[in-house]
């Protein structure tokens, strides 16, 4: 008995410790950050993350890859814009990717990655992304981070309500944001109202080989096609896509744009159309776009001019399109877990909307429209309605949702997050952000099965809020843990480009597939060496291709002479190591291009058009091992009349 | 001693002469016969840490071969290894051809025991089986030496011990060492258990057999 009293006391003192701890705590933190914040979002040195997010890089064009709860950077993906560092849209082999029916398009406008998905779920494998200015959409391969394919929207300019995907990311679809004359003509501008059209792109994506191409376009009327979402669980099958400037206004849009009380968010019955154009259904439309893809085993991308897109006519098809009336220029459109509830963040108006699908389908049957635009039935607003919630905020612009009922909504006027309850629509939480919060992210917040742990809250403006930089300031994210009732804020962190969007995986389901090397035995690159035997320069007229190898801690060939100015010098070179986390890098004095970095067992090409002679130096510009100051070589440039010979060695006096 | 299965007067009971002899020959049957997972199973592993190597190199030795322990390790122990000079690991040796071949003869030699000799023959057997895979082992040692300390006069990075000698980089016969940055480590596998376990066999092979002389 004594030894339990004894124990009992001791307990007791433990907790007027910790008590007494917490008190202390509270008093010195006075309301700001926690010290128990900073141990949620602490990973320490050598752990990893739990989540992934991809968060696009805006303006930058590229998409960049985060740990959360760290919020530590990882890498940088180019995607539409050139990248020196890692010679994207600079060497021989990814310039191709850039390629549109423009012409080589050196960047683009990020905006919003979605997780390729199955059963609703997602499985990692992927990554889409849209190019917003010249349209495109990206996909990323999860094994590699590489961009591995780009597809041009035809039709589109402002390719904004993109890139999501269907519960079996059977198709990644690509609205228009800015309505344009179908097939592009010399028009004059104010004859836009009824005449421009806005194009919804269904882009399907192969099973096996995640291969995309363009199944079918619908030519919406000319309203401005903000943002969409996939309908899932019930409502697989439907596209949702929020619309604004259903006035129709060509100029001034801020005020002529926001005249209407209600817009639409227009749902699509995408197998409806599907098997419509499977029995032959649409019109084929000569047409122009690039379609790239980047081969992992021939390191090297191909870019195809596409010549037709099949259209249809939205009229054509009876029950595939009903627009629902939505206040007021709904911006964002976003689809809960079940699939059930729709809700559209109408940014002018001071309530959020929520449509129900089961009261859309039932409208639907029993008739309940109310009018039609250009063909397409209006449903009763009163008849789809699920709910409103009430003056929560100012400005809303996205919702995503945590998997236990609550969503999670976006206030860029007010700039705040606030939690609300999914059908009884009250106000459970709001938290401030730091500033005007534009998108947020729940990982895998647009799919049947959240994890909702941490809601990311993507800001428009900093001000003051870190170190300040001259007139250009940092972009921001926010992390909220959710886990609670009420939300907390633990931490911020600058991105790279504006942040328009991000999509969150756990950490699990990717990185066992992320690839550590490629397999040299596997490199099928045209001008591949994979071993030393094969080392050698050739001349063909004024080209010469060098083709090179790369291994600890040396170039093959290293000594290289008989180049000529005027000359246009090819290095082919092979990274010959196959261990982790080994690449090796070129560069030659004056090559008006990048430099390469080159990953294990992978082969690269850049040029060099010498304009000056001499003996110039190359060397490895990654450090790389003990002798990566040795890895260096030289080639002889001479006058273009010399009569040199060719000749290359390595190692010999 | 209680009495029952264990007293050697119940021993009787369950045993005679003959099944003592026939349970010794089939211990020297199979004892014979363990030793072929050495053409399955790899006879020894040598592995190096390192910091830089969150998962460790790896090469297993055959009797016929050496193997990655994960892809491309011999290649990158190859690339550590030149930088102090040290020769690249060869594809073949000649032990590659005369481990078989010994390993195919002995067990021969192994199983004619077993159906014709008496169990004198076991421990023969045992002892030359002993004997060649000491020998086996001396000529491993005598590789490994050369390995470590036959190094190229140019190599990259030259290293002496305290008392001004050439610093060789011989990996450990059996055991773990330190080698500058790397631990090696050097222990048998699967193969050299099995090699063990059928001389182990045959030499209890041998003992029943002459116990059950003694009974006789």
């Amino acid at each position: 008995m004594k030894k339990i009293h004894y124990l009992l006391f001791t307990l007791a003192g433990v907790a007027m410790l910790f008590t007494s701890c917490n008190q202390q705590g509270n008093k010195s933190s006075n309301g700001a950050l926690s010290s128990s914040a900073a141990e949620k979002v602490y990973v320490a040195p050598g752990e990893h993350d739990e989540y992934y997010a991809f968060v696009s890089g805006g303006f930058s064009g590229q998409l960049s890859v985060y740990g959360l709860p760290s919020g530590r950077l990882f890498k940088v993906i180019p995607v539409f814009s050139q990248d020196a560092e890692k010679a994207w849209g600079y060497n021989e082999e990814t310039k191709p990717m850039l390629n549109t029916s423009h012409g080589f398009v050196p960047w683009d406008d990020s905006h919003h990655p979605d997780i390729s998905q199955t059963n609703g779920e997602l499985d990692g494998r992927y990554v889409f992304i849209n190019g917003n200015n010249t349209p495109r959409i990206a996909k990323i391969d999860l094994s590699t981070f590489e961009t591995t394919e780009i597809i041009e929207v035809p039709n589109s300019a402002g390719n904004h309500s993109s890139s999501f995907v269907t519960e079996n990311t059977e198709y990644v679809v690509a609205g228009t944001r800015f309505s344009v004359p179908v097939p592009q003509r010399d028009m004059p501008i104010k004859e836009y109202k009824g005449n421009f059209k806005g194009a919804l792109t269904f882009i399907s994506v192969a099973p096996e080989d995640g291969g995309m191409d363009i199944k079918f376009q619908l030519l919406m009327p000319g309203f401005d096609y903000d943002l969409s979402h996939p309908g899932r669980g019930a409502s697989h099958g439907w596209f949702f896509f929020t619309t604004y400037n259903t006035e129709e206004s060509h100029t001034l849009m801020e005020v002529n744009a926001s005249q209407n009380d209600k817009d639409f968010i227009a749902a699509v019955n995408w197998k409806k159309i599907e098997e419509y154009v499977n029995n032959g259904g649409g019109t084929m439309m000569p047409s122009n776009y690039a379609h790239n893809v980047y081969d992992e085993h021939t390191h090297t991308a191909t870019s195809t001019m596409k010549k037709e897109v099949l259209t249809v006519d939205p009229t054509k098809v009876p029950g595939a399109v009903y627009f629902l009336p939505t206040p007021k220029s709904p911006h964002g459109c976003d689809v809960d877990p079940s699939g059930e509830y729709i809700v559209g963040n109408g940014k002018l108006s001071a309530d959020l909307t929520v449509h129900s699908f089961t009261k859309m389908l039932a409208a639907i049957e029993n008739e309940k429209f109310d009018g039609e635009a250009y063909g397409i039935p209006i449903l009763n607003f009163e008849d789809v309605l699920a709910g409103t919630v009430s003056q929560p905020g100012l400005g809303p612009l996205h919702t995503e949702f945590d998997g236990q009922g609550n969503a999670y909504t976006t206030f860029f006027i007010s700039s705040e997050v606030v939690k609300w309850k999914l059908g009884t629509w009250e106000v459970v939480d709001r938290q401030p952000c730091y500033y005007s919060v534009g998108h947020l992210m729940i990982p895998g917040g647009n799919s049947r099965k959240p994890f909702g742990k941490y809601v990311l809250a993507m800001n428009k403006i900093t001000k003051d809020r870190y170190l300040p930089t001259g007139p250009e300031v940092t972009q921001s994210a926010q992390l909220y843990d959710i886990s609670g009732e009420k939300m907390e804020l633990l931490l911020d962190f600058p991105t790279v480009g504006e942040p328009h969007y991000a999509a969150g995986i756990a950490a699990d389901i990717v990185k066992q597939r992320s690839k550590k090397i490629f397999s040299l035995t596997d490199n099928k690159h045209k001008y591949a060496t994979t071993s030393d035997a094969d080392v050698r320069v050739e001349r063909n007229g004024k080209e010469v291709h060098i083709y090179m190898t790369m291994i600890r801690s040396h170039f093959n060939p290293d000594n290289i002479e008989g180049v000529k100015v005027g000359d246009k010098v090819y290095f082919h070179v092979t990274n010959l190591e196959q261990d982790y986390d080994v690449p090796h890098g070129v560069s030659v004095i004056g090559a008006n291009t990048s430099e390469l970095l080159i990953m294990p067992g992978q082969t690269e090409t850049f040029v060099w058009e010498p304009k000056q002679v001499g003996v110039w130096p190359f060397y490895c510009t990654d450090f790389c091992s003990a002798l990566h100051q040795e890895m260096q070589g030289y080639i002889r440039v001479s006058p273009a009349n010399s009569n040199i010979d060719l000749s290359w060695s390595l190692g010999e006096d | 001693m209680k009495s029952g299965r264990g007293s050697p007067s119940a021993f009787y009971k369950y045993t005679s002469i003959e099944q003592m002899k026939k349970k010794a020959k089939i211990l020297m049957f199979a004892g014979a016969l363990l030793p072929l997972l050495l053409f399955v199973f790899p006879l020894w592993k040598i592995t190096l840490e390192a910091p830089q190597y969150p998962t460790p190199l790896g090469m297993y030795i055959y009797i016929n071969d050496f193997a990655d322990a994960n892809p491309h390790d011999i290649k990158n122990i190859n690339l550590m290894n030149h930088y102090v000079g040290m020769k690249y690991i060869p594809d073949a040796i000649p032990e590659f051809k005369i481990f078989p071949a010994g390993i195919i003869i002995t067990t021969i030699i192994g199983l004619l025991i077993a159906f014709k000799a008496n169990y004198k023959w076991y421990l023969y057997w045992f002892i030359l089986m002993g004997v060649l895979s000491a020998a086996g082992l001396y000529d491993f040692y005598l590789w490994e030496h050369d390995y470590g300390y036959d190094l190229d006069p140019k190599a990259i990075m030259k290293f002496t011990n305290p008392d001004g000698s050439i610093m060789g980089f011989q990996p450990p016969l059996f055991g773990s060492k330190d080698i500058l940055n790397f631990t090696a480590h050097s222990y048998p596998q699967l193969g050299a258990f099995g090699l063990a376990l059928g001389m182990g066999i045959s030499f209890v092979a041998y003992l029943i057999g002459k116990k059950n002389n003694k009974i006789q």
